[in-house]
């Protein structure tokens, strides 16, 4: 028994030096998604090969499980533990069962963040947010305004249903916005709780009701693409231009016809880039995540930590006629 | 070995002896296929052979496994509870209202254990009881004990474990030997004795190859079923006692699809489906195996898309192996 673990120690031994030789040559990152197969995660897979092209020194070692669970994230996350990656970027499946895995991970000495689907605090350095919700709303009053003839005219909101906290949250930055904007008329905010066939009849109604409403903004991915359909249904393609949040693949067909000119998501390549770059920023110790720290993510600027460590990537990436269709068959 | 019944034109001049019967059996070759898998682990990955990693491995299938001792008993007997990832469930659930009204840990495994005591006497009570088909019947339950865990929590967690709590997930009893993985030999050699050397045991073998002879000859096979019952309901709670400590939290969601897995291991571990036969030996190899296997191509991060396909082809080489083997030594004989 004594030589048999006087072996098993040798080897092991022997499999930790070799371990230490691999990550001498590159920082090795995991990122860990959701699940495989979603063409967003594949997006930002995409994202951080990049940055690891840029980086130079990184193997970026893309998984994840087959399906959305938190004990498949774990079986994974035991397997990147064993090979001594450098840095875990993930997308938790649930923000509390990974914890315990990942405080193992940084214990010895892995370094973790969280990006997209955040992990409660103790179990990462720090996450980062695709936005901010001043961001959005930001973003959100400029889209409505480029649309407008000469930059003003009435706009409605299209939201999910009156409760949805995210929503309200974005309107009430969307209405900061507007005091700054005082050509720009919101005329009502209507809800269609994320309900296809409801937010179809409220887009109807409102053009009902403002004859000569110029844009609808709708911050759900849900609602704006039944106000577009709505739109094109009455026949008003050209005069009402519909924005917000929206996906790609599902909008790809109302920004071809024209009933919206543009509209915005978070952009997961660029995700996935940022991830990257952060997590080997830590891991090589170039970096630091603490409050108030500013860390560097190549072409997207930078990202500054506020004091529960988390950070925001940017604006939300707007997509247009000239972008919809690469994005579209992502996500 | 039914070669014979095979084969009628072989007669044998002599029963082949003990030494040879156990090498020809199922065990043997999970061992072969325990040690490639092993071996080829080591080759392929300098992470593989490292103490806390293989410790780490161990979480691929001790509660599973756990849950595969009580399960091949009952799939023996020739019943089936695909029901116990839900029991799970629910025990979670129930360990965490406990917690977050400020129980203890004590409390807390009772607590889990009686969800599953009282789970696997409802299966039980439904199938020896009124006679329903254990299939159907755990199916319906599979979607009863989830449900009532998504109505207590919805899109909610409970997180609040007492600090002590992690060890039964997590900790170490000494070295790298893990609570769950004492655990796991604990039941091991308790369902081996159960199975191999008792009288229950052997009315269980009895039940699954002939149920309407084992009550003939005096054996009360609703009251054996029923007691099978209530131990996967039992081990399903140890499992769920397990798995919260170790993900510190409950989810609805937690342990979803795995009786599916825990089928699987009983099965690789040489537990005909159809009932009658296998043995605790076995399951304990085809647990490990299934562990070491899905481990290894995690340390080659190996997609889990691809995982899964090579799981299942390992699953049906194992069991085609044997069967094709005797074919081809029958005709080279003939």
């Amino acid at each position: 028994m004594k030589a048999f673990r006087k072996i098993v120690m040798a080897a092991a031994v022997s499999a930790m030096a070799i371990g230490a030789a691999h990550a001498a040559d590159k920082t090795k990152i995991a990122l860990v998604v959701k699940s495989l197969g979603n063409g967003f995660f594949e997006a930002a897979h995409e994202g951080a090969d990049e940055a690891a092209k840029k980086l130079g020194d990184v193997q970026v070692i893309y998984t994840g499980p087959t399906d959305t669970t938190a004990e498949g994230q774990i079986q994974v996350l035991n397997t990147l533990i064993a090979q001594h990656v450098d840095a875990i970027a993930i997308s938790a499946n649930d923000k509390d069962a990974v914890v315990p895995t990942l405080k193992k991970a940084m214990q010895r000495g892995i370094d973790v963040i969280s990006w997209d689907s955040a992990v409660a605090p103790a179990g990462r350095e720090m996450h980062l947010n695709p936005s901010s919700n001043e961001l959005i709303g930001q973003t959100l009053v400029k889209l409505a305004q480029q649309a407008l003839p000469d930059g003003k005219g009435k706009i409605a909101i299209l939201s999910a249903s009156a409760t949805a906290t995210n929503q309200n949250t974005w309107i009430a930055a969307m209405k900061d916005q507007l005091k700054d904007h005082p050509d720009i008329d919101l005329v009502t905010t209507v809800y269609g709780d994320d309900l296809s066939d409801k937010s179809y009849r409220e887009a109807e109604g409102l053009m009902k009701s403002y004859p000569d409403l110029k844009a609808i903004v709708a911050p759900t991915s849900v609602g704006i693409v039944a106000a577009a359909q709505a739109v094109e249904d009455a026949g008003k393609t050209g005069q009402i231009n519909v924005t917000g949040l929206g996906l790609p693949s599902e909008m790809a067909g109302h920004v071809k016809t024209g009933a919206s000119k543009s509209f915005a998501l978070w952009n997961p390549i660029d995700l996935g880039y940022a991830a990257t770059m952060i997590a080997y920023q830590l891991a090589t110790d170039k970096a630091e995540a603490k409050d108030g720290a500013t860390i560097d993510i190549g072409r997207l600027g930078s990202v500054k930590l506020d004091s529960d460590n988390e950070g925001v990537m940017g604006e939300p990436f707007v997509f247009n006629a000239d972008n919809i269709d690469k994005y579209a068959k992502m996500y | 070995m039914s070669e014979t019944a095979a084969n009628p034109r072989r007669i044998p001049d002599r029963l082949s002896g003990r030494g040879m019967a156990a090498l020809q059996s199922w065990e043997s070759l999970l061992v072969v296929v325990a040690i490639a898998v092993f071996v080829a682990n080591t080759l392929a990955s300098p992470y593989f052979l490292d103490p806390y990693s293989l410790s780490d491995a161990t979480y691929n299938f001790t509660e599973r496994a756990m849950i595969g001792f009580a399960m091949a008993l009952l799939i023996i007997s020739g019943e089936i509870d695909l029901s116990v990832a839900s029991i799970i469930a629910l025990a979670s659930t129930a360990m965490g209202a406990a917690a977050a009204a400020g129980f203890g840990i004590p409390v807390l495994v009772v607590v889990a254990l009686v969800v599953g005591l009282v789970c696997g006497a409802f299966n039980g009570f439904l199938v020896t009881r009124l006679g329903l088909p254990s299939i159907v019947v755990t199916i319906g339950t599979l979607s009863l004990f989830r449900g009532i865990a998504f109505i207590v929590l919805g899109d909610q967690a409970y997180t609040s474990y007492p600090s002590g709590f992690s060890w039964f997930g997590m900790g170490y009893v000494f070295w790298v030997v893990t609570f769950e993985l004492v655990l796991f030999v604990v039941f091991a050699v308790i369902y081996g004795i159960v199975l191999h050397k008792t009288n229950f045991g052997r009315q269980v073998t009895v039940i699954g190859n002939n149920p309407t002879a084992a009550l003939f000859s005096g054996i009360r096979v609703a009251r054996v079923k029923f007691i099978l019952f209530l131990l996967t309901g039992v081990m399903s709670g140890i499992a769920a006692v397990c798995l919260t400590a170790r993900l510190g939290s409950t989810r609805p969601s937690i342990a979803l699809g795995w009786e599916l897995e825990v089928v699987t291991m009983v099965v690789l571990g040489g537990v005909n489906i159809l009932g009658g036969s296998g043995t605790i030996p076995g399951v304990v190899l085809g647990a490990m195996i299934m562990g070491m296997v899905t481990f290894g191509l995690g340390l080659l991060n190996v997609p889990g898309t691809v995982m899964s396909i090579f799981t299942g082809i390992l699953l049906i080489a194992v069991i085609a192996l044997p069967i094709v083997w005797r074919r081809v030594r029958t005709r080279m004989r003939t």
